[in-house]
């Protein structure tokens, strides 16, 4: 470690890693209740359960990005972080705050908590993704904004690289996007039109600079390759990303209540956004293959590949197959969403926080060319099992989408199958789901034991 | 890369080119806001409606739910569950049905997803009746393509 506060990152990895155990058993569970559905009713309704592995995800993916920041700023800006004391003072703001509210949906009905925390003063709970309490919401925000003065006075002080200059501008986009979760109109046509800036201008917009960011960080550290070239590829990456991405907010205006011209909009602009994430794919492996020293961490430059690779998989390839218009007409809020919103999240956001924590948690650790082999090896084990857990996932809520498509969308009123008479008749999918996401959770546990994992240690001769 | 393109030419794209999609984004959501008024059913959006929504949001319908297409995909669609259950015919056939099935839930036939009881009151039935009636109407470019939603 070069400097002495990038430490402060450890336990908002620590904490995201705890998370993201929490995220996966509630995965497990609303997944068993896709099929019983009565598992665990009335004591945890299968909203309850959702709501907390989607919030889970959002916000141990959070604190991933914000410790991701406070380690990689420090060393691009060269100094140390301006003040490590308001970091830890945020890490149990933070950390509160969301435990909090997660057993606030856990302990009593979600309306009781509307009520409790002052829903009504301010209206912002309720919509996907964005269920959090109103006073949660501010939390975050004072968070945001004492993380980005921290981080911002540290560049300030210091170097300022293109990399910290790209991280701090999609945090600052996070941040600002965020805001619109406080906008809620009586509209719903207007609601729906403004909540997409929350979520999609994060995933397919600021998200994708932080993402950049942090993959050409590890890229430099573990290729040795010329900062320039890396900073000419980042540059265009996120250029592409929201030259795209932009406008392509529109593919989530089709049936919404916005006019018609969305549908060209939304269509042609977001079928370009698979090129940045095509573009991360071409720039990691050209990169590696250009690396001008062998990193004794190859679990890093593992998560790194894997991560582009499969970003380009869930958010390019699987993105594209549903985003036209004519084709969304029929896959609009179906098990193909689904499917795709796993291994997008999974392999661009889950993989890049998990590329950063590989690389620079053996070097807080103390090890300064990473874990021993012995646990590289444990942890490459746990990449291939989540990863193609993950891929499976995928395939059989595909196949479970394709198949709702066909018997409830396709037929004409009157002849097509119920909701839930179709979603009977694709159960056998949703038991393979099931069984993946065991899979991906055995993976996930074989990923956080090589933390424990002794072995040798590694020394490399200069 | 070819080495005449140098960082400052990449860099000058990315500058440029969210700047001017960003801006050209903002036009566009004006353009949408004006255009809005004919689509979205602003007409019929009564106090009763307003309510419906808050009780809509407040009991997280939207965690089992889609409304037209969005939100979680465990349960069926709502956005046009409307004219689905009677509205048809009339609304009093729409809310008859609604009030029948809100109280008569949890079903707890064993295996089957569960619905709670979520022990709302005739005139908080009668909102969220108003508020799916009102979503119902606003349009949609013809999505769902058929009454399953
Ligand atoms: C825990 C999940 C869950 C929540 C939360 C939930 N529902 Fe449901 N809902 C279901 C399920 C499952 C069904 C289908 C039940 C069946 O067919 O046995 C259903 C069916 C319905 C139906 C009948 C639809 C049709 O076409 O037959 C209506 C209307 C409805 N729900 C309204 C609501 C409203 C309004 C709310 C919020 C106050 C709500 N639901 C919250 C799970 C949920
Ligand atoms: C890493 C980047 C991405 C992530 C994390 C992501 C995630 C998601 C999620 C979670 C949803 C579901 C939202 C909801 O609940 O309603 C969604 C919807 C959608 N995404 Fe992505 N996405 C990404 C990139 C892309 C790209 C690049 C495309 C297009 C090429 C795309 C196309 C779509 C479309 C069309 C929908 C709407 C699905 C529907 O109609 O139901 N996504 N995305
Ligand atoms: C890192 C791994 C995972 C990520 C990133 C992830 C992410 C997500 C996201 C973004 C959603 C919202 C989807 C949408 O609205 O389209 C979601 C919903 C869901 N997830 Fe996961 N998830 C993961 C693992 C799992 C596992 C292992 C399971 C179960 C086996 C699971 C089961 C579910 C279920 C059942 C839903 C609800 C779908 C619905 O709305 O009906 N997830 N998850
Ligand atoms: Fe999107």
């Amino acid at each position: 470690m070069k400097y002495q506060s990038q430490a402060v990152a450890k336990p908002y990895f620590i904490f995201a890693l705890a998370l993201f155990v929490g995220q996966i058993v509630f995965g497990l569970i609303i997944g068993l209740q896709y099929v019983v559905g009565d598992f665990l009713f009335p004591e945890i309704p299968f909203n309850v359960a959702r709501m907390v592995h989607t919030n889970l995800l959002i916000v141990w993916l959070l604190f991933g990005f914000m410790g991701a920041a406070y380690y990689l700023i420090p060393e691009e800006s060269e100094t140390e972080l301006y003040s490590p004391k308001l970091a830890w003072i945020l890490f149990w703001v933070f950390a509160a705050a969301g435990t909090l509210t997660i057993i606030g949906y856990l302990a009593v009905p979600y309306a009781t908590l509307a009520e409790i925390t002052g829903n009504d003063l301010l209206p912002t709970m309720g919509r996907e993704f964005l269920e959090m309490p109103t006073i949660t919401k501010i939390g975050v925000v004072i968070v945001a904004l004492g993380f980005l003065f921290n981080i911002g006075m540290t560049m300030l002080k210091g170097r300022k690289t293109v990399i910290s200059i790209v991280m701090m501008t999609g945090l600052m986009g996070l941040a600002l996007f965020f805001l619109f979760s406080f906008y809620n109109p009586e509209n719903l046509a207007l609601d729906k039109y403004f909540w997409w800036w929350v979520v999609h201008l994060w995933v397919e917009g600021v998200w994708e600079l932080i993402m950049g960011a942090m993959l050409a960080f590890v890229l430099i550290k573990v290729t040795g390759v010329d900062r320039e070239v890396i900073e000419k590829w980042l540059y265009i990456i996120i250029a592409m990303a929201l030259i795209t991405g932009i406008i392509g907010t529109g593919h989530h205006f089709f049936w919404i209540g916005p006019p018609e011209y969305w549908m060209y909009l939304g269509s042609i602009f977001s079928a370009l956004e698979p090129i940045p994430f095509f573009m991360m794919t071409v720039f990691a492996f050209n990169m590696v293959s250009r690396r001008r020293r062998e990193h004794p961490n190859r679990a890093a430059t593992l998560w790194a590949l894997g991560c582009a690779v499969m970003a380009f998989l869930g958010a390019g390839v699987w993105g594209f197959l549903h985003t036209l218009a004519p084709i969304n007409y029929y896959t609009h809020g179906t098990q193909v969403t689904a499917a795709h919103g796993h291994m997008a999240f999974y392999g661009a956001y889950v993989m890049i926080v998990i590329t950063m924590i590989s690389y620079a948690m053996p070097i807080m650790r103390g090890r300064p060319n990473g874990n021993s082999p012995q646990a590289q090896t444990v942890e490459m084990w746990s990449f291939w099992l989540m990863t193609i857990a993950m891929v499976f996932i995928t395939l059989f809520l595909s196949a479970a989408g394709i198949l709702q498509i066909w018997m409830q969308r396709i037929p004409e009123s009157g002849e097509a199958l119920s909701f839930m008479a179709t979603q009977d008749n694709i159960a056998v999918f949703y038991w393979l789901r099931e069984a993946a996401g065991v899979v991906f959770f055995i993976g996930l546990l074989t990923y956080i034991s090589s933390f424990f994992v002794k072995g040798d240690e590694v020394v490399v001769a200069d | 890369m070819a080495e005449r393109f140098t960082k400052s030419m990449a860099r000058n794209i990315y500058l440029g080119g969210s700047v001017f999609f960003f801006l050209l984004f903002l036009g566009l959501t004006f353009d949408t806001i004006q255009a809005l008024p004919e689509r979205d059913n602003r007409e019929n959006l009564t106090e009763s409606v307003a309510h419906g929504k808050k009780l809509w949001e407040e009991n997280n319908c939207l965690g089992c739910h889609t409304l037209f297409g969005e939100g979680a995909y465990f349960a069926p669609e709502l956005g046009n569950v409307y004219q689905r259950r009677g509205g048809e015919i009339s609304d009093e056939a729409f809310i008859g049905f609604f009030k029948g099935w809100m109280n008569a839930m949890p079903t707890n036939a064993p295996g089957r997803r569960q619905m709670p009881q979520f022990n709302l009151n005739d005139q908080e039935l009668e909102d969220l009746a108003a508020f799916l009636k009102y979503a119902a109407g606003i349009n949609t470019n013809d999505w769902p393509p058929n009454i399953e939603g």
